[in-house]
């Protein structure tokens, strides 16, 4: 939280731009050095990094394609020019050498990629919940126009502006929009999934370290779209329980007034932190609430948030999800001990 | 609110409609600034149509261009005002990019373009190059010189190519008036919704992009009927499918993509209508809505689109290398079969626009394959091209340089293709300006460097006089250079995880990114400049370049056998074809300009209004839906209406020109050809080159 990336990167532009620049080199990319995390080219968790193995494996594969039309074309202009005095052999229109070649060595390739792209695309599939001995901590996301609420439904509280996560953990996302169609986006993690309203997308990401990644929605939806950005800060276990209490302690109760008053109205973090109040609120830094209602998520993905008490899922939807234990609860916080959430209506076909 | 205008007149026009009422009600230095650019933009929309208007009227050519132009149902005319239309809308589109990359260039914490002005900059920018440049672009060439190359005299259905273009006239005319009535979309050229929904942008942008878009799509599936029926009905005796040029092949199988692919486009713009202006439900969140149908539809014609655009300038390529290499194209069959692969399996492969909507694995996986295996049959015609020049003479004239422009670029963008085409990968640079970088690097050397190499090409054709040279070049020089600086680093910036339509970035990182990329646009505008001189100087030095002979390029196929322009009927006598390269294998024999024993009447299309009249009614319907002045829509419609039944009772369709005409025609011309010097390829340029070439021997160029 001593960070502030945003405000001393202001202050000098110029040796920073260069680091960023040089920090994108591939020597200095394993090292990592920068401030905030901002692309994959510089990986912080499993699913980052067998993207970008994956990505310059591909660019290699193509290469034996892409290269050698770039190194002989200049070549043949050169040797075959008008006026030059090498053979010219103007009917001469086929070769069955030429040929096998050249669609032997394309399919070969394609071929390999496309075992390749098999078995990544499975294995690094965001609905996929990765591998650990650790249980995957639930973290609800959903986009406003042009801000996004971070649910904690295990810990029965809300952030917005930043996502705060413990390192080392599987990290299970459920997403939805309140609003248009947008996309959640944490480069230095992994990859991207659309945000729709109505429905639930899911993604699975991890942080192997602690520290400062940019994230961001990536799907334009109107005036504000460039301010919807946040920083996902990644802790050790220890701060991460110290964030969920200094949450429930400070946190602002997310109640109807403030959701439609604040969240449902167009504007992005910085606007709503305004609108709460909070005067002394910097870009980055999260907004509490606790506590929040019950079912918030699920109640935004039916389009009433606050009449999840009355809610009645029809029965195909009930299932119960495993019990999770609490922590830090405060009193006065409604949710039963063992909630349960019905199962999302799925996006897939 | 409409103030003090009567609804039952004006719709929702309003005075808030002029692009710069809000900077006089509340004038701020920001708000001024975006009124100056598009009151400025509006203006010279207002301006331009009035010149125009005042240079004919003064110029006293209205009835010259009624009935010589737009009455004319020849394929020929047809074509070249598709051009004209796509050109004035490439200079829009190009001035429109660069004030993007210079927003962007500044960008870093604030800029000088309010968010609404840079959402509509995109959204514009988008549509008008796909639909009202590109389209019109290609339809226009494949207009002009398919039936030549074929040995047609014209398309199957004139009148309904003169409705084609009168629609897409009509499209194009509502983006322009978009300038003077504001605001237009801001929901991007793929106009997702539910953004493009009622709930979500009630005002009229999204209602004029529709419109605009449903007129292009209705356009393009009209050409697409009428390019193909003409290729497969109107081909000269003896030209049988594998011996047709390969831009008629590519042109083949464009028209029946377009004939598949616009309808989906027509279709999800028309069920976006309903939901907007009667309550229906088909892409909202509710009510058993959905907005991935919509998604689905659209990429079910954008997919196809893509190679709609790309196909003809492969076809264009294609002649081009063998022309300019003096050599027969290598591997024609092969190339035929990879074109035809192409088509087929762009159908399968639209789901790669969004695998980030949560499909499953599986789905994504294979739809990313499909996509890869595009890479195959596109990368064997790449070789294809290099071995055409291989053991050839190759002459590196303006339409070439494009040409090797295009290979080399071209190869780079399908790399990032490949890229784009793996899901785990595509997670990363989705919605990046990575993609973009990718797709303009298969549109600008791609499409847009084939349509200039072919303007290049084929103009000494259409006009009887080729471009001059060295403004030519400059201008592919600019533009292969300039379209490296503006999007090479966009790949950077897009693995660096910045989202394409970012008015404002936060990461001083892209900064030099953006500056790299602001400077490449000011070079593609130097290019366009150099476009602009070229065209001045060679109208200006025509009597120089004079091309009366026909072929200026040793030509193959049978548009270089015919005069320059080429007579309204095209051929004199319809040619009889034995082998590929028609003409080229005549010149070869030695039968080039040989005297027909008889010359036929000939009958041709005659004139008709109805164009005309669907651009006009065209463009009021669709202006008045978008502002919901209902009488003129009824208006439009009943005139529409009346036109086409009345259409139905004209009796005097085609007129016929004697066969004297004809003779006194084409004899004056080879009297002509035959007072021409032959010149041989070192002359190319030259003013000595006046369409004669030195006859191959042993099938080498001279």
């Amino acid at each position: 939280m001593s960070e502030q990336p945003q405000t001393s990167r202001r202050g000098s532009p110029l040796p920073w731009v260069l680091s960023r620049i040089l920090g994108w080199s591939p020597v200095t990319l394993l090292t990592g050095c920068s401030a905030t995390h901002i692309t994959f080219l510089d990986p912080q968790g499993p699913i980052a990094q067998a993207q970008r193995q994956h990505f310059w494996f591909v660019v290699a594969m193509t290469m034996i394609v892409v290269l050698p039309v770039i190194i002989q074309t200049p070549w043949i202009l050169w040797r075959y020019r008008y006026g030059g005095k090498a053979p010219y052999r103007p009917h001469w229109d086929m070769s069955r050498w030429l040929d096998v070649m050249m669609w032997g060595v394309p399919v070969i390739v394609v071929a390999i990629l496309a075992v390749v792209l098999w078995q990544q695309t499975h294995r690094l599939d965001p609905y996929r919940p990765l591998d650990s001995d650790k249980a995957p901590l639930q973290v609800q996301v959903v986009g406003f126009d042009w801000k996004w609420l971070f649910i904690y439904p295990e810990q029965g509280i809300a952030t917005m502006g930043q996502l705060v996560l413990p390192a080392d953990r599987p990290i299970s996302f459920q997403l939805t929009s309140a609003t248009v169609l947008q996309t959640f986006f944490i480069p230095a993690l992994g990859g991207q999934i659309d945000a729709m309203n109505r429905m639930v997308t899911k993604l699975h990401l991890q942080a192997n370290h602690t520290g400062r990644f940019a994230g961001k929605n990536m799907q334009y939806n109107g005036g504000g779209f460039h301010h919807q950005r946040f920083t996902v800060r990644v802790v050790d276990d220890r701060q991460f329980d110290d964030f969920i209490a200094h949450a429930h302690r400070q946190g602002q109760p997310l109640d109807r007034q403030r959701y439609e008053e604040v969240l449902v109205q167009q504007g992005d973090t910085a606007d709503a932190a305004r609108a709460l109040g909070l005067t002394s609120y910097q870009r980055g830094e999260p907004i509490r609430f606790a506590p929040i209602p019950r079912d918030l998520f699920r109640g935004i993905v039916d389009d009433a948030p606050f009449e999840s008490a009355v809610h009645n899922p029809a029965p195909h939807q009930q299932a119960a999800m495993h019990p999770v234990a609490y922590q830090a609860l405060p009193p006065k916080q409604q949710t039963p001990p063992k909630p349960t959430l019905p199962q999302d209506k799925e996006t897939s076909q | 609110m409409s103030g003090d205008l009567p609804d039952f007149i004006f719709g929702k026009l309003d005075w808030d409609t002029l692009p710069f009422w809000d900077a006089l009600k509340d004038p701020t230095t920001f708000k001024i600034i975006n009124a100056v650019i598009s009151g400025g933009a509006g203006a010279l929309v207002v301006l331009g149509a009035l010149g125009v208007v005042i240079l004919v009227t003064w110029l006293g050519k209205w009835k010259y261009l009624w009935s010589e132009w737009l009455t004319s149902p020849d394929h020929k005319k047809i074509g070249i005002m598709f051009i004209v239309i796509a050109i004035v809308m490439l200079a829009r589109a190009v001035i429109e990019a660069v004030f993007m990359r210079a927003q962007q260039a500044v960008g870093l914490d604030g800029g000088f373009l309010s968010p609404e002005h840079f959402g509509e900059f995109f959204t514009t920018h988008g549509t008008i190059m796909i639909f009202f440049m590109a389209m019109p672009f290609l339809t226009g060439i494949i207009n002009y010189v398919m039936p030549l190359q074929i040995g047609a005299r014209d398309l199957s259905f004139p009148v309904m190519n003169q409705i084609s273009l009168g629609l897409t006239a009509a499209g194009a005319a509502i983006v322009m008036i978009s300038l003077v009535f504001t605001p237009f979309s801001t929901g991007g050229w793929s106009g997702y919704p539910p953004y493009t929904e009622r709930a979500y942008n009630p005002g009229p942008g999204v209602d004029y992009w529709i419109w605009a878009v449903t007129l292009s799509t209705l356009s393009s599936t009209l050409t697409g009927i009428n390019f193909a029926v003409t290729i497969y009905k109107k081909r000269a005796p003896g030209m049988k499918l594998f011996r047709m040029p390969l831009f008629t092949w590519t042109a083949l199988t464009t028209a029946i993509l377009m004939i598949f692919g616009m309808p989906p486009l027509t279709v999800a713009t028309a069920l976006l209508a309903l939901d907007r202006y009667l309550d229906f439900h088909m892409f909202t969140s509710d009510l058993g809505g959905n907005m991935m149908n919509y998604v689905n539809l659209f990429w079910a014609f954008g997919h196809p689109e893509v190679y709609i655009l790309i196909l003809p300038p492969f076809g264009i390529f294609s002649e081009i290398f063998s022309t300019f290499s003096g050599k027969r194209i290598f591997g024609y069959p092969v190339l035929v079969v990879a074109t035809i692969c192409i088509s087929i399996l762009s159908f399968i492969v639209w789901l790669h626009h969004f695998f980030t909507m949560g499909q499953d694995a599986a789905v994504n996986a294979a739809f990313g394959i499909a996509t890869m295996l595009i890479g195959i049959p596109t990368g064997v015609k790449v070789y294809d091209w290099m071995l055409t020049m291989y053991r050839g003479r190759v002459r590196l004239s303006v339409p070439m340089i494009y040409a090797i422009g295009f290979i080399m670029l071209f190869v780079l963008g399908g790399l990032t293709g490949i890229i784009l085409a793996t899901p785990s990968v595509d997670y990363q640079v989705h919605n990046s300006l990575f993609l973009i970088a990718h797709f303009h690097n298969m549109l600008i050397p791609g499409l847009l460097f084939g349509m200039l190499s072919a303007t290049n090409f084929w103009f000494p054709k259409a006009l009887g006089f080729r471009l001059e040279e060295r403004w030519g070049r400059r201008a592919a020089y600019s533009w292969i250079v300039g379209f490296m600086l503006a999007f090479f680093p966009l790949y950077v910036l897009g693995v660096l995880g910045m989202p394409r339509r970012s008015l404002t970035f936060f990461e001083p990182a892209y900064l030099p990114w953006t500056l790299i990329a602001g400077f490449g646009a000011l070079v593609i505008l130097f290019a366009m400049l150099c476009l602009l001189i070229q065209l001045w100087v060679s109208i200006r030095d025509r009597h120089q370049n004079m091309m009366t002979a026909g072929d200026p390029w040793d030509g193959r196929s049978l548009e270089w056998s015919t005069s320059s322009p080429p007579p309204e009927y095209n051929f004199p006598v319809i040619p009889e074809v034995h082998s590929r390269d028609a003409y080229m294998s005549e010149k070869e024999q030695g039968k080039a300009h040989q005297v027909p024993d008889e010359f036929p009447d000939i009958v041709m299309p005659a004139n008709s209004a109805m164009g005309v009249i669907i651009a006009v009614t065209g463009s009021a319907m669709a202006f008045g839906l978008t502002w919901y002045i209902w009488w003129l829509v009824i208006l439009a419609g009943v005139v529409t209406l009346v036109a086409v039944i009345a259409r139905g009772f004209v009796r005097k369709t085609t007129r016929v020109i004697s066969s004297d005409e004809v003779r006194r025609t084409h004899l004056a011309w080879l009297e002509c050809v035959r007072k021409t010097t032959p010149v041989d390829r070192s002359k190319e340029q030259s003013p000595e080159n006046q369409g004669l070439p030195v006859p191959p021997v042993n099938g080498a160029v001279q």
